[in-house]
């Protein structure tokens, strides 16, 4: 497993590439990546990310090896980023490796829904129109009882 | 004493990112009521508390949770990451 809390960015291509290899038992690989979406009424200058220093790392760690555990995974990958982002940028990606790709898909799904609630991050929005924190969705807490 | 650790718009509200905090607390409860008594920017940020998670030391718990033996207590709002 491998997981990665950082400020700079992350090269998607180079990072999957290196997931996948080596897995010669694991016939699947999933990977899932979050952008920084702009907003359409009022276009976003940035995003700012904060996080849980020390936390942040063991709830991803422990959000990882639940889903590896679950659904029998080879190995997984998280790469999140915080401090400034802008629109078009990439904030996270996972990968997960399964023998087959029911597992590997539905593994990213797990790790994503768990990730957005249960990992300590949180993005405020800066538009012309001011800063705001980005509020959670009970969507996102209502994910998790399907698991 | 306790390292208590404020992150997002709760940390904007009071003003400072972490604190010790001299306390007698023994459930995350109490150490809110006896940080809410201190000032009116402790008050605003702990008005409602269904809008805030707590971890101690480091994993996410509940407001009755005890505080024996934990070290460091964080207070936020729900998460947004991903």
């Amino acid at each position: 497993m491998h997981i990665s809390v950082q400020e700079a960015p992350f090269d998607l291509g180079a990072a999957s590439a290196e997931f996948a290899a080596g897995h010669k038992d694991m016939g699947a690989i999933v990977t899932f990546t979050g952008l920084v979406r702009d907003l359409p009424d009022d276009p976003l200058d940035a995003m700012e990310i904060e996080h849980y220093p020390g936390m942040t790392e063991k709830a991803l760690q422990a959000i990882a090896q639940e889903a590896r555990t679950r659904f029998g995974l080879g190995d997984v990958l998280v790469i999140h980023r915080y401090g400034r982002l802008l629109p078009g940028e990439m904030i996270m990606m996972v990968a997960t490796a399964a023998p087959h790709r029911k597992d590997a898909f539905e593994g990213a799904s797990f790790l994503m829904d768990y990730l957005k609630s249960r990992a300590p991050f949180w993005k405020r929005e800066t538009t012309s129109s001011g800063a705001q924190w980005v509020a959670s969705k009970d969507e996102d807490e209502a994910a998790l009882t399907r698991w | 004493m306790m390292d208590v650790l404020y992150f997002a718009w709760v940390r904007e509200r009071i003003g400072l990112p972490r604190e010790r905090v001299e306390t007698q607390a023994t459930t995350v409860h109490e150490l809110v009521a006896q940080l809410r008594a201190r000032e009116e920017r402790y008050e605003a940020a702990f008005e409602d508390l269904s809008a805030l998670r707590v971890a101690l030391d480091q994993k996410l718990a509940d407001f009755d949770a005890p505080l024996a033996g934990v070290r460091e207590v964080a207070f936020f709002p729900p998460m947004t990451g991903g």
